[in-house]
């Protein structure tokens, strides 16, 4: 066996995986908080990416520093995106809290084509360059064969976003409000906790993350068009019920699986596959965890 | 302190609540008797606004509750423990006892009166870092009081703290409950379905049937009342 291919394999599920990881935590988040699938959830990644594109364009034809143009383009998206997250949930799912679950999902159905369009009618249907403003690691000149600089940054971007999150929902209190609301928010609202913070906040973080994971696999991967939150969208909502729909490690797990898992599948079996593997093990693992990796199964009150 | 005046409040379709008023002076425990389905629980969800009453007022210190968010109305010092207790399961004690402090901001005083609530349910504070769900009935009834107060309220509702509890838990319950007014001056309004112990412990209490107040008198008087004595004490 051919160590050095297993191990560019297995580098290359791992970043797929955290930028699943980085949108199938807005999914698990949402879901937990309000018991909605937002399907728009695949466009704030997105919109993160073609906000990260124009920012970084317009500072780098200007001829500023790229990692300074990479992260003011990152902070800009994560705000635009947050923005959108937050007005998305006010105007397309807000009024709808109190009818039945299924006006609230085809209402996201509708954002999410909403979104797809309007980026395709104000940019245009092709694929669009997005500069090259990851730095080049020096330390990494021995293994550049398997491991490139933009893989090292997402590795450590996901990781400090994974491990800010962490302590946000342990420790502070907003995550315990975040927390008691998804678990039971009528009884939240009685000890005093706003239940439209804390969903307009949940929108705003899972935002944010997909926006951090849209700027990241574009600069990497060099070009976006309009469509590119649709089928990534759908692998980390695959990858966050595969961990275990409204659980946060759940969908973490879920997605470094799924990377994993794609990441193999195409080298070894065959890259025209690419888009059945995720849904293969999809089907698998719920055949024999119906709740999910970590996902509790509910009990029903008959 | 709080005037409920002729509220009407429905559930769906269901009438619930068909034109209730009561009064409940500071530093009085006054108890809401009635059945299963009486509309006791629904009052009390009126009073904390998560059940919006469709006509009538309630006012507490002269503020009306009905325009109210629950948030707001939780800042006034009014906090409940709700039917069914609903503790947080996948919350630790303290946690959920932390929860029932997010409007307060004195961190300090917080932890001393977590301790208090340890000193109050001793249990509670051997178990303090377990969650929620792993608790016995009698114990998450002694934490959703304490999360309760952990607001300092200046109002108490207590929805059926007694239910599906031994009886010397729920005599304990009770004297806490008691303590809490003499000691501290907590204004308490407590619906039971055990009128018995309820009403030993009130100053006046209100008889709920079908959404309609019919009777009102004095702890002691509801306790001779044969009608009272026949519907709720199983005499």
């Amino acid at each position: 066996m051919d160590v050095g291919y297993f191990l560019k394999l297995l580098l290359s599920g791992l970043t797929r995986g955290s930028i699943y990881a980085l949108i199938a935590l807005g999914y698990t988040m949402v879901y937990g908080i309000i018991k909605l699938i937002n399907f728009a959830h695949g466009e704030l990644y997105m919109l993160g990416a073609f906000t990260g594109l124009i920012v970084a364009s317009l500072m780098s034809y200007s001829g500023i520093n790229p990692v300074l143009s990479l992260i003011v383009a990152t902070i800009i998206a994560i705000i635009y995106s947050s923005a959108y997250g937050v007005a998305i949930e006010k105007i397309a799912y807000k009024p709808l809290r109190k009818s039945q679950r299924l006006s609230a999902l085809i209402s996201a159905i509708g954002v999410s084509m909403f979104l797809q369009n309007f980026v395709l009618l104000f940019q245009t249907s092709d694929f669009l360059s997005f500069p090259n403003l990851i730095p080049t690691f020096k330390f990494l000149k021995p293994v550049e064969n398997y491991l490139s600089s933009a893989q090292v940054l997402i590795y450590i971007c996901t990781a400090l976003f994974l491990i800010g999150f962490t302590i946000l929902v342990k420790f502070t209190k907003t995550g315990k409000a975040m927390r008691a609301t998804s678990q039971d928010s009528k009884m939240a609202q009685l000890l005093g906790i706003s239940i439209n913070k804390v969903i307009s906040f949940t929108f705003l973080i899972g935002s944010a993350a997909a926006a951090i994971g849209g700027v990241l696999i574009s600069s990497q991967v060099g070009q976006i068009n309009f469509y590119i939150g649709f089928i990534v969208g759908i692998k980390a909502f695959v990858a966050a019920v595969l961990g275990g729909i409204g659980s946060l490690a759940g969908a973490v797990l879920g997605s470094f699986v799924l990377g994993l898992v794609e990441s193999f599948g195409t080298g070894y079996i065959s890259s025209n596959y690419e888009d059945l593997f995720a849904f293969v093990v999809l089907i698998v693992i719920l055949t024999f965890k119906p709740a999910g990796l970590l996902g509790k199964s509910e009990k029903q009150k008959v | 302190m709080l005037k409920i005046d002729n509220i009407h409040t429905y559930y769906g379709h269901i009438h619930a609540l068909k034109g209730i008023s009561l009064e409940v002076e500071q530093g009085e425990i006054i108890s809401l008797i009635g059945a299963n389905g009486a509309g006791k629980s629904t009052t009390l969800l009126s009073i904390s606004g998560l059940e919006k009453p469709r006509t009538g007022t309630i006012t507490f210190n002269g503020e009306d509750l009905t325009k109210l968010s629950p948030e707001k109305i939780v800042n006034l010092g009014i906090t409940q423990a709700p039917e069914g207790r609903r503790i947080f399961p996948n919350l630790t004690i303290l946690e959920n006892l932390e929860l029932g402090a997010f409007l307060r901001n004195d961190k300090k005083q917080i932890k001393k009166d977590i301790e208090f609530m340890y000193g109050l349910f001793p249990i509670l504070g051997q178990r303090r870092n377990q969650l929620g769900g792993t608790l016995s009935g009698g114990e998450q009834q002694m934490l959703t009081i304490s999360r309760a107060l952990m607001m300092e309220p200046k109002l108490l509702l207590l929805d059926e703290p007694s239910l599906g509890l031994a009886p010397i838990i729920v005599q304990q319950i009770f004297d806490i409950i008691k303590k809490m007014n003499d000691e501290y001056n907590i204004t308490v309004f407590l619906v039971e379905q055990n009128a018995n112990q309820a009403l030993k412990i009130s100053d006046r209490g209100y008889v709920l049937q079908n959404g309609v107040i019919t009777l009102t008198d004095t702890g002691e008087n509801l306790l001779k009342n044969d009608e009272v004595r026949r519907a709720y004490l199983g005499v």
